[in-house]
């Protein structure tokens, strides 16, 4: 651990991480489920959590369910440790289960997040915790759940392609920039929560177990390590992630995921990396390098 | 800007003691006691205990206190707390039939066995406001007779099922699902449906159930029943083999009458609507028997075409700590989102290369 990480005192009130052992218990097997057919969305007795609903509960009833007494917890919020949600889920978990908590990425166990995925490459022993607000990638398209639980079990995607077939006889691209819908090992359809679609390439095999929590609606799924997950594209509009003309001001990343500032009142833009800690570590190399 | 958000912890901190500031307010006037609020607020207490499922008005008062009088606020103080409590028991079913009344009145009949009883009630005061109150005086009520006792009021919906003219509600004696527990799966049962409808928010039922009566699948409701009064609580703990009482409970209990069903083989009868809500809560209750019979239209094979009548409609939008959460979630940043956005729609403005901009 580094000089980021710190164990702080858990609050003996309540009990390890919240949720009482049961309820732990119920959201794990839950999970199970989940990682065992990638990509579905397993309903779970979601419970009311002390913060708001579309404030990250389903996230912290799966952080809760998983989280051990040796765990390194990172919370992100748009890419930042030092958001304020982030910093309310933080402290959360600090109290309430005393486990240590890092803005490092490497060194995390475990990573809540909330519409990034690190620009750090992730480990094998590393689970992120996805907060997601609508499970339902089909929802836009069709407002039943009746409905769409019957699309993704008869493999039903059809209103997909044309929804994406519209956007591109429309506006020539396909319109959806965050929450880019894909195909978890060639069956389910799968919401990938608000990440805008640059992150997307990383959900693709990737080492680390990836956890879905959506609180209000009651689902969570999974996508386990080495699973293929393909943005959904046809051939001849293949699937792009976001590109920058800019570097980051900060560090003069070119390869990271640029949050647009406007810093005067002529709308002059100024870009820095979304992911702070990814950022502050070019910063600190290149300090080192000098 | 608004990334000066950063480092928020401090600004955390400073929010929080704002808050406790004004909701304290000027410090010159005496401190609201959670008491007071209890004992002087009695509807505000019941429909906090009735949407955040817990039957407790102190913690009520504490809720309502706390959220400097925001109900829906207090409403998810109260939840939040309510899910670290351990269940010991499921209670038997109340019976209403035999509660201690303080209001009970049929706009179906003129008169009832036990009688009507208009209790305390807002309906036929003239809304004028009581500038005796700005001075703040005692309120004595009428003188009470001791040992005043009512007779026996037996639901006035049961004398017409006697009669066989209102389809009879049966217990299937299933297992009652508890929807705070384990995830609401559509369609639901009756028995889901109303304890969602029971935690559901008060405007929404009703405007809900004003839309049936306007039009918007109508079902030509009666107040059949509205009693309001203490009922027991009794459980069964296994271990013990007889059932031990609790305490008792204040309810509202409402039960509409609607138009018939019947057909070739069955002769018409009547339906209804049942609501029923913690405390003093009248609106709700009604509300609640208003939606309950417009959701019960695949039961009853009546076309569904309107809102109140779509249970995944009603049902996912019902609750008010939900929709204030995801509502409120949208003050959160999205600028990694919007970025995209952004991205994304000068992108869609740029002519495509090679073709000729019109």
């Amino acid at each position: 651990m580094n000089d980021m990480t710190q164990a702080p005192v858990r609050d003996a009130a309540y009990n390890f991480a919240y949720l009482d052992e049961q309820t732990k218990r119920m959201i794990r097997r839950a999970l199970l489920k989940a990682v065992a057919i990638p990509g579905y969305q397993v309903p779970f007795g979601g419970r009311e959590m002390p913060l708001p609903y579309g404030w990250g509960t389903g996230g912290m009833q799966l952080t809760a369910a998983i989280l051990g007494d040796d765990d390194v917890l990172k919370v992100i919020d748009q890419g930042a440790d030092d958001t304020t949600n982030a910093v309310s889920i933080r402290r959360f978990f600090a109290r309430t289960a005393g486990v240590a908590t890092t803005e490092s990425t490497p060194d995390a166990t475990v990573i809540q997040t909330r519409h990034r995925i690190p620009e750090t490459p992730l480990h094998a022993d590393q689970i992120m915790v996805y907060q997601v607000p609508i499970p339902e990638p089909l929802r836009f398209i069709e407002p039943s759940e009746t409905e769409t639980r019957t699309m993704h079990a008869l493999n039903d995607y059809g209103v997909m392609h044309v929804k994406l077939y519209e956007d591109i006889a429309t506006f020539g691209h396909i319109a959806t920039a965050y929450a880019y819908p894909v195909m978890v090992d060639e069956r389910y359809v799968m919401d990938p929560s608000p990440i805008p679609k640059f992150d997307n390439p990383k959900l693709d095999m990737s080492p680390a177990l990836m956890l879905f929590g959506a609180g209000r609606e009651k689902r969570l799924y999974a996508v386990p390590p080495y699973t293929r997950v393909v943005s959904l594209d046809f051939e001849d509009h293949p699937f792009e992630a976001q590109q920058w003309e800019e570097n980051c001001a900060i560090c003069a990343s070119h390869d990271s995921f640029l949050d647009e500032l406007i810093i005067d009142d002529a709308g002059n833009q100024r870009f820095v990396c979304s992911d702070t800690y990814y950022c502050a570590q070019r910063v600190s190399q290149q300090e080192q390098g000098q | 800007m608004y990334v000066a958000v950063k480092g928020g912890e401090q600004a955390i901190d400073n929010a929080h003691r704002l808050l406790a500031k004004k909701r304290r307010g000027d410090t010159s006037v005496t401190e609201l006691s959670v008491e007071q609020i209890r004992q002087q607020l009695p509807l505000a207490v019941a429909r906090v205990m009735s949407e955040g499922s817990l039957y407790d008005e102190e913690l009520a008062a504490l809720a309502i206190k706390q959220a400097a009088g925001d109900l829906v606020e207090a409403i998810f103080l109260l939840r939040a707390y309510r899910t670290t409590l351990p269940r010991f028991s499921p209670s038997l079913p109340i019976d209403t039939a035999d509660m201690l009344l303080s209001r009970r009145l049929s706009a179906t009949f003129k008169d009832v066995p036990g009688g009507q009883l208009l209790g305390p009630t807002f309906d036929y005061t003239h809304r004028l406001l009581d500038f005796a109150l700005l001075a703040e005086g005692e309120y004595p009520g009428p003188q009470i007779t001791p040992n005043a006792s009512l007779d026996a009021c037996p639901r006035v919906l049961g004398l017409l099922a006697k009669e066989g003219l209102i389809k009879n509600e049966s217990d299937n004696s299933d297992t009652v699902a508890d929807i705070t527990r384990d995830p609401l799966e559509l369609p639901a049962s009756r028995a889901e449906r109303l304890q969602a409808l029971a935690r559901g928010d008060e405007g929404f039922l009703l405007a809900l159930g004003y839309s049936t009566q306007r039009g918007y699948g109508r079902n030509h409701p009666f107040a059949g029943e509205i009693r309001i009064g203490d009922v027991e609580v009794w459980i069964d703990p296994e271990e013990l083999g007889f059932s031990i009482c609790l305490g008792s409970i204040e309810v509202t209990e409402c039960e509409m009458v609607n138009q018939f069903v019947g057909s070739a083989t069955e002769l018409a009868q009547f339906t209804r609507g049942y609501g029923l809500a913690f405390g003093h809560a009248e609106r709700k209750a009604m509300g609640m028997a208003l939606v309950d019979r417009a959701l019960r239209a695949k039961e009853f094979n009546e076309e569904i075409e309107s809102p109140a009548q779509q249970e995944e409609f009603v049902l996912m939008h019902c609750d008010n700590v939900e929709a204030a959460g995801f509502v409120s979630h949208l003050k959160l940043p999205h600028y990694v989102d919007f970025q995209a956005e952004l991205d994304l729609i000068r992108k869609l403005r740029k002519p495509a290369e090679g073709s000729n901009h019109e």
